[in-house]
């Protein structure tokens, strides 16, 4: 190519890690109980980035007792002073911005064009907005004087680290509440990065305890007695474990699991910003997002159109280093993901659907997966039904609008769907048919933390966001 | 279908093909509204994500010495003189006086009574004249006005002709007016050998306002023998911009999908400095890609945008700033 674009990396020298590093308990860093360590790697290079402490039963005990003392004073503070912790938190979160983009994009793979452009605006943009509704609880529609629950105990995933951990503490912390939180295994850095910034920010000890580990710790965190609130993101299969749980006891619980978006694209879609909304669904983080528009559904009649565009731009994308600014897709986050994805993708073939990836040259080391559409797919495809978690598309077509919106909603899931039509009658009467918890019209992947996010079906229940998300973090 | 350039004599055939879409003003005008919608917000988003590019090091040598050349070095003032364009012209030969290698602009760009200055300013290179005609900015004359304006600038010795558009016809939806129009003008360009100088339409987007409107603009352009499309006069508050150029260069690709004929893009006004240049050089990139990437296909309508893309490129060549006392005013 005459115009090619010369490695523009993003520099790593502003962000420092430690070899190691311990639970953040109490307000201090400690060693697990049992002195037990993992790694992390980055999963563009299978570097290894650091050694992160496993926390035991006794660690997960421990830090609830240490929320659970936290939570008197905390939660006896005026609104108005909780808030003073958020908004100062919210700008150091801005003025360290680059750094933690730098070491989200190290520790998941993830472009750093998103860190920079997507995750970390909206992870400050989260505290600001909770910080602002720490004095107003009692006009957030739950009587006049909302008590918190306690001691929330949060268990988030690897695709968006410090921003789940913004949709979980924030709201939390706002409404009174103190937290354990654990972070993914894969990628726990950017959580023990915030604990420094609580510190930074003078938030008192116990209010937030952050607890690294497998799925072991978060097991035990779920089971402890001492808390009153699970919030959890992640897949369905764990969801429905942590409810088995949790059934029976007085513990609230709030999940958002999987899905398996709907992208539905009519004949009288803008075509060009259609291609760009089915491309941003998708291979958005390398598609492992709960709400990707992983399913397209196209009219018939512009089918061809439609896919001849999808493929020349995806012909585009520019796969490799996260770290370079110019990259669109990165690396996936472990080995373990890259292999699921890959079995899915098999799948589809063997199924007798036909792949298409453009030609795009993978790194040697690392998780990759090219970004790759089936089309010829149909509704008893495993690849129409699964969640693959991946850049993955699916592409099923559709003749009428009722058939889009059957289609559309015969899923086990219901997270997210997206429509593309200039026709604005069209727009709301499909959206008004579609079950799914968050519904973009012509646009897809955009977030605001003003605005409530959750799932029907087995994709979860309860909102994270807007005002609708302080119902989970108080005793109403 | 092998692609073919709009100003060949393959490209008139081609588009008799399409005659069936602009035998009578109600085709043309159904035609045109069943193009595909634009979503402003998406436009302006794709647009802005690909201002996020980081064009460094050879790439922004590249970058540069590409923007250089597809200027159209303009002046468009009443005040202008033979001595102002004489001035212009030398700048357009020889960008830089400290550095030969720095390449020419693509052309200059001059009102119809400066054209014969500027042709003999320049004879001999391979920097084009190009002429504003057609009542330009405004367009408001009679048809014949237009055509003898043209016809005299192309006869002074003008290689490219940018017209303007009767946005009024346009915006009061008489768009088989516009075509014919555009038409008569191409016709006007014809040398009495046989040749023909190349014909930019200008669209005036920022009055056009919709960028529905321009989608459509552009087909109806390329449809009556543009050879480029062209945002705006320069003279109005809104010019060229990222999406509006963006959805252009969209119409270009489509246009030589469905008759492969390959028509140019000109985002002209408000394009003042290296970065903004190199924006538009990666939408160009990565939606049309490198056949649009030489000055037979792009160009940029500016005048302060050369000096600091020559500064820009003496700061790669010695490494620090110099300043614009290193540059030549014209």
């Amino acid at each position: 190519m005459a115009f090619e674009y010369a490695p523009a990396p993003e520099s790593r020298s502003v962000v420092d890690i430690a070899p190691s590093y311990g639970l953040f308990i109490d307000g201090e860093f400690r060693e697990a109980s049992d002195g037990k360590v993992f790694k992390t790697v980055s999963p563009s290079t299978e570097e290894v980035l650091s050694e992160v402490a496993q926390a035991s039963a006794e660690d997960v005990d421990a830090a609830v007792k240490a929320a659970r003392k936290a939570f008197e004073k905390w939660s006896a503070l005026p609104g108005s002073e909780r808030a003073k912790y958020l908004f100062r938190i919210a700008r150091i979160i801005q003025e360290r911005s680059r750094e933690l983009a730098v070491l989200e994009t190290l520790d998941n793979g993830k472009p750093i064009k998103e860190t920079r452009d997507a995750d970390l605006p909206l992870v400050a943009a989260h505290f600001f907005y909770y910080a602002g509704w720490a004095d107003k609880l009692g006009h957030a529609g739950f009587g006049a004087n909302p008590k918190p629950l306690g001691v929330a105990g949060q268990v988030i995933p690897w695709n968006f680290p410090l921003l789940m951990l913004a949709w979980k503490i924030a709201p939390a912390l706002a409404a009174g509440n103190t937290v354990v939180l654990k972070p993914a295994e894969t990628t726990p850095l950017s959580a023990l990065f915030f604990a420094d910034i609580c510190r930074q920010a003078g938030l008192p000890k116990g209010v937030v305890n952050i607890l690294t580990g497998d799925g072991t710790a978060g097991a035990a965190l779920v089971a402890h007695d001492g808390i009153d609130k699970v919030a959890f993101t992640g897949s369905t299969a764990v969801g429905k474990a942590i409810a088995r749980t949790v059934a029976g006891t007085d513990k609230r619980l709030s999940l958002e699991l999987g899905g398996k978006g709907a992208n539905i694209v009519f004949d009288d879609a803008p075509i060009d910003q259609a291609v760009e909304g089915i491309v941003n669904g998708i291979f958005f983080n390398q598609g492992q997002v709960c709400c990707a528009g992983s399913r397209l559904l196209v009219q018939e009649s512009i089918q061809d159109e439609l896919l001849d565009a999808l493929k020349r731009r995806m012909s585009t994308l520019r796969v490799g280093d996260p770290l370079d600014k110019n990259t669109d897709v990165g690396a996936i986050n472990s080995a373990e993901q890259l292999a699921r994805i890959t079995a899915l993708a098999d799948s589809g073939e063997a199924e007798g659907a036909e792949r298409w990836a453009p030609a795009c040259e993978l790194p040697d080391a690392g998780y990759w997966f090219a970004p790759t559409i089936f089309t010829n797919v149909t509704q008893a495809h495993r690849i129409a039904r699964e969640e693959i978690f991946g850049p993955v598309l699916s592409v099923l077509s559709f003749r009428t609008p009722a058939e889009a919106v059957a289609k559309a909603n015969n899923s086990q899931y219901g997270l997210s769907a997206g429509i593309w039509t200039e026709k604005g009658s069209r727009m709301l009467a499909v959206a008004d048919k579609l079950r799914a918890g968050v519904i973009w019209a012509n646009t897809f992947n955009k977030f605001d933390p003003t605005s409530p996010f959750g799932g029907y079906k087995e994709s979860g229940f309860g909102r994270e966001g807007g005002r609708h998300g302080l119902e989970a973090y108080l005793d109403v | 279908m092998p692609t073919v350039p709009a100003n060949g004599n393959e490209a008139a055939e081609r588009l008799a093909s399409m005659a069936a879409v602009t035998a009578s003003d109600g085709a043309l005008r159904r035609f045109l509204h069943g193009l595909p919608g634009v979503d402003p917000v998406g436009l302006e988003a794709r647009a802005a994500a690909l201002g996020t590019r980081s064009i460094k090091t050879t790439a922004k040598a590249y970058a540069i010495d590409l923007a250089i050349s597809m200027i159209d070095l303009t002046t468009l003032e009443g005040a202008d003189t033979p001595g102002k364009v004489r001035a212009l012209s030398a700048k357009a030969l020889n960008p830089d006086p400290t550095d030969r290698e720095t390449p020419r602009t693509a052309a200059v760009c001059v009102y119809p009574d400066m054209v014969a200055t500027a042709a003999e300013a320049v004879r001999g290179s391979d920097v084009k004249v190009a002429s504003v005609a057609t009542a330009f900015p405004a367009g408001r004359a009679a048809l014949p006005v237009k055509l003898a304006d043209t016809a005299d600038a192309v006869a002074a010795g003008a290689h490219e002709i940018d017209m303007v558009i009767d946005r009024g016809a346009f915006l009061a939806g008489r768009y088989l007016s516009v075509f014919e129009e555009i038409k008569a003008v191409k016709e006007a360009c014809r040398r009495p050998d046989g040749s023909a100088a190349r014909l930019k339409v200008i669209f005036e987007t920022g009055e056009l306002s919709t960028y529905d409107n321009i989608r459509r603009a552009s087909w109806l352009g390329m449809l009556a023998g543009a050879d480029f499309i062209k945002t705006s006069t320069g003279k109005v508050a809104v010019n060229a911009t990222p999406a509006n150029t963006l959805l252009m260069l969209e119409a270009v690709r489509d246009f030589r999908d469905a008759t492969g004929v390959q028509v140019g893009v000109k985002p002209a006004g408000g394009i003042r400095t290296t970065k903004d240049a190199m924006k538009f050089l990666v939408l160009v990139n990565e939606t049309v890609g490198e056949e649009w990437l030489t000055n037979e296909w792009f160009r940029f309508g500016a005048s302060s945008l050369l000096n600091d893309l020559l500064m820009q490129r003496q700061k790669l060549s010695t490494g620090r700033y110099s300043g614009p006392d290193y540059v030549t005013v014209d």
